[in-house]
């Protein structure tokens, strides 16, 4: 295509995405440096129907003023990302000089709120992703070698969790394996310990989440592998079936490097996904035992009473550089690869 | 203690010569966001009888704490008023959305009794209706034919726990809300409170829970916790609720306001007729109760034309002084408004208000220290870390985001 076609073609999609996405981030990044105005407050007498008191609240002329000197707030630099509730510099640097373990070290270090998260949420990626793509691998070779006749209706089967919504989804098995639901009932009884709380122990929840989060991207990963299959050429694997290849070998040396590049990309978007974790947990009401950075954004978004959009903004950028991390390895690849192939 | 006590029951019982639900005919545009229970629907649409010509919306959600701010900041605001509760209303407060209403009330707020005003530095900035607390409820059954009286202390609720468990009845006799976050963070406040603790260092906003009272507020919490069913740190009010309605449960702490859906048709009739309510407990000796009292009142907009103010408060002001709608609605809530006789229902409420209960601390740093206990506390309950690291973790977290919002 030449390049003045494709600019044409992707003119409206650049334009959103500027305006929805690339502005946005913007805004949020400068959000990130500023932190509220001080707050001006008095002493005043408050009454309600329990009685009256001397209590404090805002005084909103003074605050007013500062308001509309300074719209943005108060300039804080870098001041929220090293705070305690984000990377939390300080408190490190006494913990590595209280600590006297590495253990313990660590132990303080996960204790902390945005790298209990991280903790989560890297762990979360690190078992979802691979399983996923070799569940969604293995179904694709499965239903493909199956016949033609049954094929239809297990793929719409098999793509099921993808179609339910990821709440409802979670909150199917969430009741299922409450103390007094059908799989939380049975672990009790067969484990003979009616204290046995699938929702009470952090291992237990993580695992709960992981498996859950391995059930519902797995299709994803299965459809675009059923159709990368579709593409892989006949004529060598019937060589190779005459040549006395093994099915393990057809696979290994056919199939896979053919579909090689769909299967970077399922990678990409699957690691991508995990990273932003948050429907499990709420639709676990895991919040307790489970946090992911996402889940971060939302509390300081709206369980707060007080909404701290400084926080929230910290985490996006955080949010946001620790994908492009993520992805680094396997984006400085395809542009190699990109290269090359020029 | 006394002076409360005969404000309320000059709210409760007090008579004066109004004619009840009087009505002005309003016109504008009335839209109202509420929280969603029954009492808050029947006020609303007591509210909705005295429209007259005005175009009358209503939004109920029970995440009405996660839309309030962001509506009313936007100008004109999405709400014309904002049905608050003292937590909900010091967001407002703090961002300078509400607007006094003393011309108002002077005006249209003729039924509306002098105790229901809600004022601050000598302004209405709301008008309440109905009153809240967390007490305590029992199932008689269990309790006489095991020979427990009927708890007072939460110690008592402790010893009477492990009595119903042993026996073998029951393997979770007790239950609260403790899902973590807001509802668990409410149930160290009430405990915290009840163990005479004060929140903040006088006259700062510097935290002051990681003390004596704040390790025993902890160690009942977890004890009260390690009574209940394992999964305590994801049930909310509704999920206590059912384990109560599912024979469970002989002894549970929930919202008055709930009581009604408790006690109706609905469910086994055994259960129901064994449920009594009773008044909050105390804990480690205190003399008053380990509860918040709360109040729901209207608060109007600030953002939004006067007009659309004025008939907002001619309709809800229609429904705060009510009569009719307080005898209809008898068992739905401790209404505040003249005329209510308070049915067994009731309770709850006017025991803790006898026993000298303290209202929620409406401070404008409150939610910030809300919102830490409500994650922080999570791993001591859990038996991961000791009570004073739970507390210093509150501490800090707290200060983090105090120091982010400008009030350290």
């Amino acid at each position: 295509m030449p390049n003045k076609t494709f600019f044409w073609f992707f003119l409206p999609t650049g334009l959103a995405m500027i305006l929805f996405i690339g502005l946005p981030i913007i805004s949020t990044g400068i959000q990130s440096f500023y932190a509220q105005h001080d707050q001006v407050v008095k002493e005043v007498k408050k009454c309600d129907p329990f009685g009256c008191t001397v209590s404090i609240v805002v005084d909103q002329e003074a605050t007013s003023v500062l308001r509309d000197e300074r719209p943005l707030g108060k300039f804080n630099g870098i001041g929220t990302y090293v705070d305690r509730n984000h990377l939390a510099i300080e408190q490190i640097s006494e913990f590595w000089n209280e600590t006297d373990t590495f253990g313990d070290f660590i132990d303080q270090v996960t204790n902390l709120p945005f790298y209990k998260a991280l903790l989560f949420t890297l762990t979360y990626c690190l078992f979802v992703t691979p399983n996923v793509l070799l569940l969604g691998f293995i179904i694709a070779l499965s239903l493909n070698a199956i016949s033609r006749k049954i094929r239809g209706p297990l793929i719409f089967g098999t793509i099921l969790p993808m179609i339910v919504t990821p709440l409802v989804g979670s909150l199917v098995l969430f009741w299922m394996i409450d103390a007094e639901g059908i799989i939380g009932a049975n672990l009790q009884l067969m484990m003979e310990d009616p204290y046995l709380s699938l929702k009470s122990s952090r291992t237990l929840t993580w695992i709960t989440i992981i498996i859950y989060g391995i059930w519902h991207h797995s299709p994803f990963a299965f459809v675009v592998f059923y159709a990368a299959l579709q593409t892989v050429p006949q004529e060598p694997v019937e060589a190779a079936i005459i040549d006395g290849a093994s099915r393990y070998q057809r696979i290994r040396h056919i199939v896979l490097p053919h579909i090689y590049p769909v299967v970077t990309f399922v990678a990409l978007i699957s690691l991508m996904d995990n990273f932003r974790v948050f429907e499990p947990i709420i639709g676990f009401s895991a919040e307790g035992s489970a946090q992911s950075l996402s889940w971060l954004i939302y509390d300081n978004l709206v369980n707060e009473e007080v909404i701290l959009f400084g926080s929230a903004a910290a985490t996006s950028m955080m949010t946001i550089i620790g994908i492009a991390i993520l992805l680094a390895p396997v984006l400085i690849r395809t542009w190699k690869e990109f290269r090359t192939a020029r | 203690m006394k002076k409360i006590l005969l404000t309320l029951l000059f709210i409760l019982f007090g008579t004066t010569a109004y004619a009840d639900g009087h009505c002005s005919k309003p016109s504008g545009s009335i839209n109202i966001l509420a929280n969603d229970f029954p009492a808050l629907r029947t006020f609303v649409e007591t509210a909705k009888g005295c429209k007259g010509s005005a175009d009358f919306k209503v939004t109920h959600s029970s995440e009405h704490n996660k839309i309030a701010v962001p509506a009313l900041t936007a100008n004109p605001s999405e709400f014309s008023a904002r049905i608050a509760a003292n937590s909900s209303i010091v967001p407002l407060m703090n961002q300078d959305l509400i607007r006094p209403m003393d011309d108002l009330v002077k005006k249209y707020g003729k039924g509306i009794q002098d105790s229901q005003l809600i004022t601050i530095d000598g302004k209405v900035m709301a008008v309440a209706f109905m009153a809240n607390t967390q007490h305590l409820y029992y199932r008689e059954d269990v309790l006489k034919e095991l020979g427990i009286p009927v708890p007072k202390t939460y110690e008592e609720v402790v010893a009477a726990s492990e009595k119903i468990r042993a026996s073998g009845k029951m393997q979770h006799p007790y239950a609260a809300a403790y899902k973590a976050g807001w509802n668990l963070a409410e149930e160290f406040v009430n405990m915290f409170i009840g163990h005479g603790g004060e929140f903040f260092k006088a006259g700062t906003a510097e935290p002051n829970i990681n003390n004596a009272k704040g390790v025993a507020t902890l160690n009942m919490l977890k004890k009260l916790a390690s009574l209940s069913n394992p999964d305590y740190l994801t049930h909310d009010s509704e999920a206590i609720k059912v384990e109560w309605e599912s024979g469970k449960v002989a002894l549970m702490t929930l919202w008055a306001s709930r009581s009604g859906t408790l006690l109706d048709d609905e469910g086994d009739a055994k259960i129901t007729a064994a449920t009594k309510l009773t008044g909050p407990a105390t804990v480690g000796g205190g003399n008053i109760p380990a509860a918040t009292l709360w109040w729901d009142g209207f608060t109007l907009a600030k953002n939004r034309s006067d007009s659309d103010a004025e008939a907002s408060f001619i309709a809800l002001a229609h429904a705060a002084s009510n009569k009719k709608m307080v005898a209809d609605a008898a068992d739905q809530a401790v209404w505040l408004v003249e005329g209510f006789v308070p049915g067994p229902k009731s309770i709850g409420v006017i025991e803790a208000v006898k026993m000298g209960a303290k209202p929620y601390p409406m401070l404008p740093q409150m939610g910030l220290m809300h919102g830490a206990l409500g994650s922080e506390i999570v791993e001591f309950l859990q038996g991961k870390e000791s009570a004073e690291q739970a507390l210093k973790d509150v501490e800090a977290a707290y200060i983090s985001k105090a120091k982010e919002q400008g009030f350290l």
